[in-house]
């Protein structure tokens, strides 16, 4: 081989390499957008999720996954939302999964939010029995603030949404509370419904991921 | 151990560049016997090594050893306290006997500016009481760390014997308080059983009281590490480990997880008190009043509960088993066997 040609191939496999080397830290240090719902401190803030069974899009298409409306009204796939300290959060969230009986029954209760309370298409509730009805679907939590509301499910023969993002149209229950930002931090959250079908104890996939069914709650000062 | 020094005489003239063999410089004269040199410079060592060791171990053990983690939140915290302060009372004349050596050899058998490098004699080959000395100390100290840490692992309430499936001690107080801890991703449940079963994600004990942790987990394997208890038992499904402690002062403690189980293996920690036995009763039965509406939902105690029976939206449970059926609500697999001895916290005074 000509010394132009043994420079060419060198110089292909070391641009290769330095792009695949580029490639995989992009795709694994990426992390979901984070919503911002700083814009009027002082003010309570509204934070709208809702929860579905199937994402529908992409190489995940059959992930359960959690979505979060940004204050423009837009739905986005990301489980990271930001909120000033000591304020009041107003939590919305659109329910439209089936439910089941709970691994820990202990998650059917409703705790750290204002009064420990919450609304079920309006109507205060304190625990679910996740054994009778539909059960829960998925449960918002935030351990390390002792937040904890259980989602109830909707009618698993009902015709569920299946793909992103859901609509009032298809079934599903509204579960409000609210809660008050602690100080300055980051604050994981997650469901504690093994909900990742196909996985190990169903605590796989989308329960191991950002932006699926684990987010971060930002509070900045 | 170095003899009388370098064989060559110090400040020896360059060889000649004749191409002349250079001729063998004359041995230094020894100033006075090498073995007596040799005596006292060993004597010297053990001295210092002695004098030193007096020093530094009393001085640790009062002054650092107190300081030395866990604690003394509870009994266990204190034996494992005892114990790494023992294993470095022991340790701390080994390191010097290395440091003492090391300086003595620096200052005394250094090699002389532009001098010629030392050669060593039959002493650098080999010399028989020093490593007969040598296998004897620390065989003995080999087995001394073995006996004792034995003795302390296997001893009643002892630094870590009482934990396991099968534990091989029971405390001496017929007074112990069952505590079930539920590790799941990613938190840590518990269950007190002598209080209608109630689960709560706050962890309260009594002090003075001995406290059965029974600790299990309803998916992978986690571990409850109560640092400043001294306490610290894998998480496994479907396995009941049991440790023993006995809290002796009042205050806040962490549990951590301390097996990494997943994405927030590092969040999964919450803190616990240690209150009076007074206060713990009014704490246990107000909780339990509180949290009535949801204990009556959850399956009866056990002392393990099989995940695959309840895989929620995962579909884990065998195809036999109805997933709704509240009896088989996570899993609960009924033991078979009584609770142990343990207060009803009604009997608590």
């Amino acid at each position: 081989m000509q010394r132009t040609g043994k420079l060419a191939v060198t110089v292909v496999l070391l641009a290769a390499v330095i792009g695949g080397v580029g490639f995989a830290l992009s795709d694994l240090t990426a992390q979901p957008v984070t919503v911002d719902y700083t814009s009027s401190p002082g003010q309570p803030v509204n934070v709208t999720m809702q929860t579905l069974g199937s994402y529908g899009h992409g190489i995940h298409a059959t992930w359960v996954s959690y979505m979060t409306r940004s204050p423009a009204g837009r739905w986005l796939h990301t489980t990271i939302w930001q909120v000033p300290a000591h304020t009041r959060v107003n939590v919305t969230i659109y329910q439209y999964d089936s439910g089941s009986p709970l691994r820990n029954q202990q998650t059917g209760v409703v705790e750290g939010t204002i009064d420990n309370v919450a609304t079920l298409d309006g109507k205060v509730f304190s625990v679910i029995n996740s054994s009778a009805g539909n059960g829960v679907g998925h449960t918002f939590s935030i351990p390390s603030l002792g937040i904890n509301v259980p989602l109830y499910g909707n009618n698993a023969n009902a015709n569920l949404c299946g793909a992103a993002p859901c609509t009032t149209s298809s079934p599903h229950n509204v579960i409000k509370f609210s809660f008050r930002s602690p100080g300055p931090g980051t604050y994981p959250w997650q469901c504690f419904v093994p909900c990742g079908l196909g996985f190990l104890y169903g605590n796989g996939g989308p329960m191991q991921t950002v932006g699926w069914m684990d987010g971060f709650m930002k509070v900045v000062s | 151990m170095p003899g009388d020094g370098p064989g060559l005489r110090e400040g020896s003239p360059e060889p000649a560049t004749t191409g002349d063999p250079a001729p063998m410089p004359p041995a230094r004269p020894p100033s006075g016997s090498g073995p007596a040199r040799e005596a006292r410079h060993g004597w010297r060592m053990v001295g210092l090594w002695v004098l030193l060791s007096a020093i530094a171990d009393p001085l640790f053990y009062y002054l650092a050893g107190p300081h030395i983690p866990p604690g003394t939140m509870s009994n266990t915290a204190d034996g494992a306290q005892f114990d790494f302060n023992i294993l470095l009372i022991a340790a701390l004349p080994v390191i010097l006997a290395v440091w003492i050596y090391m300086g003595y050899a620096v200052v005394n058998w250094r090699a002389s500016r532009n001098g010629p490098d030392p050669v060593g004699g039959p002493e650098a080959r080999s010399n028989l009481p020093i490593q007969f000395t040598w296998i004897v100390v620390t065989t003995a100290l080999v087995l001394f760390l073995f006996g004792f840490g034995t003795y302390e692992l296997v001893q009643p309430e002892g630094a870590g014997g009482g934990q396991g499936p099968a534990p091989i001690f029971m405390p001496a107080s017929h007074d112990v308080l069952a505590i079930q801890v539920i590790g799941q991703q990613w938190k840590w449940t518990y269950r007190y059983p002598t209080f209608g079963g109630f689960e709560t994600t706050d962890l309260v004990v009594p002090d003075h009281t001995a406290i059965a942790f029974h600790v299990t987990s309803l998916d992978v394997v986690h571990d409850f590490w109560v640092y400043q208890l001294g306490v610290k038992a894998d998480a496994n499904p479907g396995q009941d480990d049991v440790a023993y402690t006995t809290p002796d002062q009042l205050g806040s403690f962490v549990v951590r997880c301390d097996e990494l189980c997943g994405l927030w293996h590092g969040a999964m920690y919450d803190w616990g008190k240690v209150v009076t036995p007074t206060q713990f009763q009014s704490w246990a039965e107000s909780t339990e009043r509180q949290l009535a509406a949801n204990t009556r939902f959850l399956p009866p105690f056990a002392w393990t509960y099989t995940p695959d029976a309840n895989g929620a939206d995962g579909g884990y449970y065998p195809d036999s088993v109805d997933p709704y059926s509240p009896v088989l609500t996570y899993g609960a697999k009924q033991p078979g066997e009584p609770l142990p001895a343990t207060t009803t916290g009604k009997d608590r005074k």
